[in-house]
């Protein structure tokens, strides 16, 4: 499976990171050698073999329906670019989203 | 500076109880270490007034005859656990600013033991690497140097300011985390011990997370009895975290019995590797010898999947970070670059925020889990990570542990292996494994290299069998009588 | 239903995704509050937040209401599944993923049954039900180029329920939506409160010539009442039939509904291609359920809408149309059922609840929760029916008094003197007045009009303030009468 631009361009966009047009070239020849790499995975027989889910041996563990946390809106916004405060509580801020 | 920063944790803890000297002066001569070997670059942030407040309060508890487990003992925290109110960074320039509301699971453990807190340690950025060279902090210098030879050399990483901290003397102990090595690396390279336990021994709640699956803290002290004793107070069931496991913690320093008779110990043969230099090879054979005299039998073992460990860890590890770290994206904390749009500033905020690996990484996971590839080298790899469990599993139906190299190398130069991730990459070798099984290991220190720099031994054990890994370890610390320190300490 | 095309006709598939909100007190992975309308940012954990370190642990009862949910819809409960990650970018998710279950959901298979407007049934299947988190609310209308997020609903609990593609008209969707709502609302899962959110739609919908494969589907996001789906539904399939007929081809995507205009259309935002990297979320362990667990629940399921309106209609002798009406709401049926037990005649019962009752509801704009007047209150007042202490005329005037005051049947009857006259000797003298003051009427009654008889009737009930028993006046007159 070889990597080209557009892909890198396209998976930087899933990932939401600004690769410039110029700095392409070396993103795919870098992300191809990591690529090649672990596609020695290939040679390895998996057939029938189910893939690890976990690694510890517990079941998952449940909570109450009880309210427990939150309740301190000031601590969430605390550290938030232009949080803006409305009444009891506020908001996060960002720019603009048209739909 | 004094005896007092060359105490181990136990010489500390058994001198402050007998009233030696205060946890106020023990605080105050590591705060004036770091303040003299700032050069190293091992802090992120010191927290001197916080280090005084918590010595005193310590001094009032052991004045009173209470006290915790690590009372009045001096910590470096690796930058990846949240602490309530002091700055977290992970390395990061997207957690620019950053105050967490609230403390890690471990940490606050640790402050319930007594324990003091000098600051934030440098790391990897995200725990991304094995040299501390990707910090957005600037890379970590290590005590060590090759004699006559005046390059500044890596602690190993991610977590090498705690292992810096700890060789350097200015930390009686730190915690670290371990995703691929992460602990056991800097321990080797930095000649100290590093544990990484059972994966759901410590909590993880807090801890900016890399990769879920695998992340694991642990202590980096300059004793297997230090070790004990530090994760003893670390671990511990906690409901905030799914994976942790609800199981009791044991006194591990008990566990250091000195008595391994009968103990049967595998040696992998698939862990002598091409390119290996000769004097690791040496050093383990000598371990070999050490637990032999000591009484135990070893056996020779197989780990088939060995060399897949690395490819596997490398689809797994940033599969799951390109997940974890899709949070920073300017909106609730850290770095913000302002943009004309929601999808604008999201990435002009990440390319500024990450630093090259990191968005490596990202980009890699993205790519491994995106439509028509997950099953190909996403569920590919959790295939052959039950293959690699599945070895573990039968080599310990014939032996207790299991000895082995730590790194395939001593610590080598800052700026080596920069451009070659791969080259990178291979540090981890013995130490993925470990990680990927989610079993416990050790890094003990053996010996130095011909070229001065210490080198470590790693043992692994079944899971929750952190008791036979420290009797083990406690043996393999005694006969290898490792005495030596960073020469910029002097004699 | 078939959309009539300048070329022929078409069959409209529709499928439909209800996003319904558990019913629980605290979110599905955080202890904070999940109570609707509060201030923002106010019911927000760190863990609803996304900050470092953060991690999931799940709610007990929410499983359980899926559990029950699923049950309800007669579907699997898979012992094992599994959470998975959804991964994308979006302001109001502020991890940078949804926890959902793709390809291991809690439960698999089920169906709904409708009851359509000609009385017949039809079954639609469920594909799957899942659990999955909540996003928080993005507000565009705050301020000219900033979007506010608030927090609140992120992480409350959802259950994805899926139907397969088996419904071909508006009238469908709309009763495969109420019907839903209702088994939610009995099984109290959900409280199907869509103007709140508690309940959302997504609807897939295609055209197809009759009997022809499926056509490529649109799908329309997030329409907050069952009018508006049916709305939507219909617009967007004409949509496609135009398009299709025009010499285009339909596109798949996702549209929104314009409410205001009864449109839908092309959502801008969502324009590059959505990969949503599921995987396994590595921070949970895969959720085992046991037998056990599963059978107690089955054990305490409510009777549901089907059951309950087919045991009405044999036990009660309820017609189909009555029956479905009481058990809409689970409430209804419960009030029909305390008034109606141990009742002679139980279809009086419900003429009462349905109509009377409904009436008075429907102009105080009240529900059935907030009745003023309790079950127990209108068996009361049936009793003064049955017992002849009123006359089911009366009764109606005494029930307009219990609606204004709340007062019991049996006290407004005493403190008006409502209580019927059935003393025949009253009621004779009552008779004699009416026939002696009205000769002439008795003449021509006898003559032959026989329709003076009501008039005459109306007479005595006048002079006796409504209150003679009807049947005793009838049989009085008759005979007085008849000389
Ligand atoms: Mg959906
Ligand atoms: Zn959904």
């Amino acid at each position: 499976m070889s990597l080209d631009k557009a892909t890198v361009a396209r998976i930087a966009t899933l990932a939401r990171i600004r690769v410039a047009e110029g700095d392409l070239d070396r993103m795919v020849g870098e992300l191809r050698n990591i690529l090649a790499w672990v596609e020695q995975l290939d040679a390895v027989e998996t057939a029938g073999v189910d893939p690890m889910t976990s690694a510890v041996e517990v079941t998952l563990p449940q909570r109450d329906d009880t309210v427990s946390d939150g309740g301190y809106v000031d601590s969430i916004l605390a550290n938030a670019r232009e949080p803006v405060k409305s009444g009891a509580g506020g908001f996060f801020s960002v720019p603009k989203v048209v739909e | 500076m004094g005896a007092l920063t060359d105490l181990t944790i136990a010489d500390a803890r058994d001198g402050l109880r007998a009233k030696k000297f205060s946890a106020r002066e023990l605080a105050s001569a590591h705060l004036d270490a770091m303040a003299a070997m700032r050069d190293l670059n091992v802090y992120i942030t010191e927290t001197p007034e916080r280090a005084q407040e918590m010595a005193t309060a310590s001094d009032a508890r052991l004045a009173r005859g209470e006290g915790g487990p690590l009372e009045g003992v001096p910590l470096a925290i690796k930058d990846l656990f949240c602490t309530d109110g002091v700055l977290t960074t992970a390395g990061s320039h997207i957690l620019d600013g950053f105050k967490p509301p609230y403390e890690s699971t471990v940490t606050a453990n640790l402050w319930r033991a007594g324990a003091t807190m000098l600051g934030k340690a440098n790391l990897d950025e995200f725990a991304m690497g094995s040299s501390n060279t990707t910090s957005f902090y600037g890379p970590v210098k290590s005590p060590w140097r090759r004699p006559g030879d005046n390059r500044d050399l890596v602690p190993g990483g991610s977590s090498g300011g705690s292992a810096a901290a700890v060789a350097a003397r200015i930390a009686t102990g730190a915690i670290g985390t371990d995703t691929g090595g992460s602990i056991r690396q800097p321990a080797s390279f930095c000649g100290i011990v590093g544990v990484k336990p059972t994966y759901g021994r410590c909590s993880r709640w807090g801890i900016v997370a890399f990769a879920s699956s695998l992340d694991q803290a642990g202590p980096l002290t300059r004793s297997v009895r230090d070790a004990a004793i530090m994760l003893r107070a670390m671990a511990g069931h906690d409901p905030r975290d799914s994976t942790s496991v609800p199981r009791p913690v044991p006194d591990y320093e008990k566990a250091l019995t000195g008595d391994i008779r009968g103990l049967k110990f595998g040696i992998p043969r698939e862990y002598r590797i091409d390119g290996m230099p000769p004097e690791i090879d040496t050093l383990w054979e000598r371990g070999v010898a050490w637990l032999k005299a000591a009484g135990a039998e070893p056996i020779d073992i197989s780990l088939p999947h060995t060399k897949y460990a690395l490819p596997t860890y490398y689809i797994i590890a940033p599969a799951e970070a390109s997940s974890n770290l899709a949070r920073y994206d300017g909106v609730r904390f850290g770095l913000r670059v302002p943009g004309e749009s929601l999808d604008d500033m999201y990435e002009k905020t990440r390319a500024a925020g990450f630093g090259a690996e990191v968005r490596r990484r990202v980009l890699i996971g993205t790519y491994v889990l995106s439509a028509g590839y997950y099953d190909a080298y996403y569920l590919k790899a959790q295939r052959v990570r039950a293959l690699i469990a599945r070895d573990f599993a039968d080599a310990f139906r014939k032996c207790d542990v299991i000895l082995t190299p730590t790194a395939p190398s001593a610590a080598f130069a800052i700026g080596d292996k920069a451009d070659d991730p791969i080259a990178m990459y291979l540090n981890d070798v013995f130490t993925v494994t470990v990680n990927l099984a989610g079993l416990p290991g050790i890094s003990v220190p053996a010996g130095l290299a011909a070229e001065g720099l210490p080198l470590g031994l790693q043992l692994i054990a079944r899971a929750f069998d952190e008791e036979t890994m420290f009797r083990t370890a406690g043996v393999l610390e005694a006969a290898a009588g490792f005495k030596a320190k960073p020469p910029m300490l002097g004699a | 239903m078939l959309i009539a095309g300048e070329t022929g006709d078409w069959e409209m598939v529709i499928g439909l995704e209800v996003h319904a909100q558990i019913v629980s007190k605290a979110k599905l992975f955080s202890g904070a509050a999940t109570v609707f309308g509060a201030e923002p940012n106010t019911q927000v954990s760190f863990v609803d937040a996304a900050f470092p370190g953060m991690l999931p642990v799940i709610n007990r009862h929410c499983v359980e209401q899926a559990i029950k949910t699923g049950l309800g819809l007669g579907g699997t409960i898979n012992e094992v599944s599994i959470f998975d990650r959804k991964n994308y970018f979006y302001a109001d998710l502020p991890a940078g993923y949804q926890i959902s279950q793709y390809t291991r959901p809690i439960v698999s298979g089920g169906t709904v049954s409708l009851d359509l407007a000609d009385g017949t049934t039809r079954t639609v299947g469920i594909t799957r039900l899942h659990l999955e988190q909540d996003a928080g609310k993005s507000l565009h209308d705050q301020h000219p180029t900033k979007t506010y997020v608030d927090l609140n609903r992120s992480g409350v609990a959802l259950m994805e329920i899926v139907s397969e593609p088996d419904l071909r008209s508006p009238e469908e969707v709309g009763a495969y939506l109420r019907k839903l709502r209702a088994i939610l609302r009995y099984l109290d899962t959900c409280d199907g409160n869509m103007e709140e959110g508690s309940m959302r739609c997504d609807a897939n919908v295609s055209v197809r010539r009759p009997g022809a494969p499926y056509g490529t589907r649109c799908e329309i996001k997030n329409v907050n009442s069952v009018r508006f789906v049916m709305q939507a539904v219909e617009y967007e399939a004409r949509r496609q039939v135009t398009l299709i007929e025009d010499g285009g081809t339909v596109e798949q995507e996702t549209r929104l509904f314009d409410s205001a205009r009864g449109v839908t259309r092309s959502m801008r935002s969502k324009e590059h291609a959505h990969d949503y990297r599921y995987f396994p979320d590595p921070d949970l362990l895969p959720l085992v359920l046991d037998r056990e667990m599963i059978d107690a629940i089955a054990r305490r399921m409510p009777e549901l809408p089907d059951a309950k309106k087919d045991r009405f209609m044999r036990e009660y002798k309820l017609s189909n149309a009555d029956a479905g009406v009481l058990v809409a709401e689970r409430a209804s049926a419960e009030f029909f059922e305390t008034v109606a037990r141990g009742r002679k005649d139980p279809k009086q019962a419900a003429n009462w609840v349905i109509g009377e009752l409904f009436a008075a509801l429907n102009r105080q704009n009240r529900t059935i929760d907030a009745s003023p007047v309790t079950a127990t209150a209108l068996a009361g007042l049936l009793d003064l029916i049955d017992n002849g202490t009123i006359s089911g005329r009366i009764a109606k005037d005494v029930f307009a008094l219990m609606v204004e005051t709340g007062s019991d049947a049996a006290s407004i009857v005493e403190e008006k003197g409502l209580r019927q006259v059935t003393d025949v000797a009253a009621i004779e003298t009552a008779v004699d007045k009416v026939i002696a003051d009205n000769a002439a009427k008795v003449t021509d009654y006898r003559g032959g009009k026989q329709a003076l008889f009501g008039w005459f009737v109306g007479q005595v009930m006048k002079a006796t303030g409504g209150k003679a028993n009807p049947s005793a006046v009838n049989d009085i007159l008759r005979k007085k009468l008849a000389g």
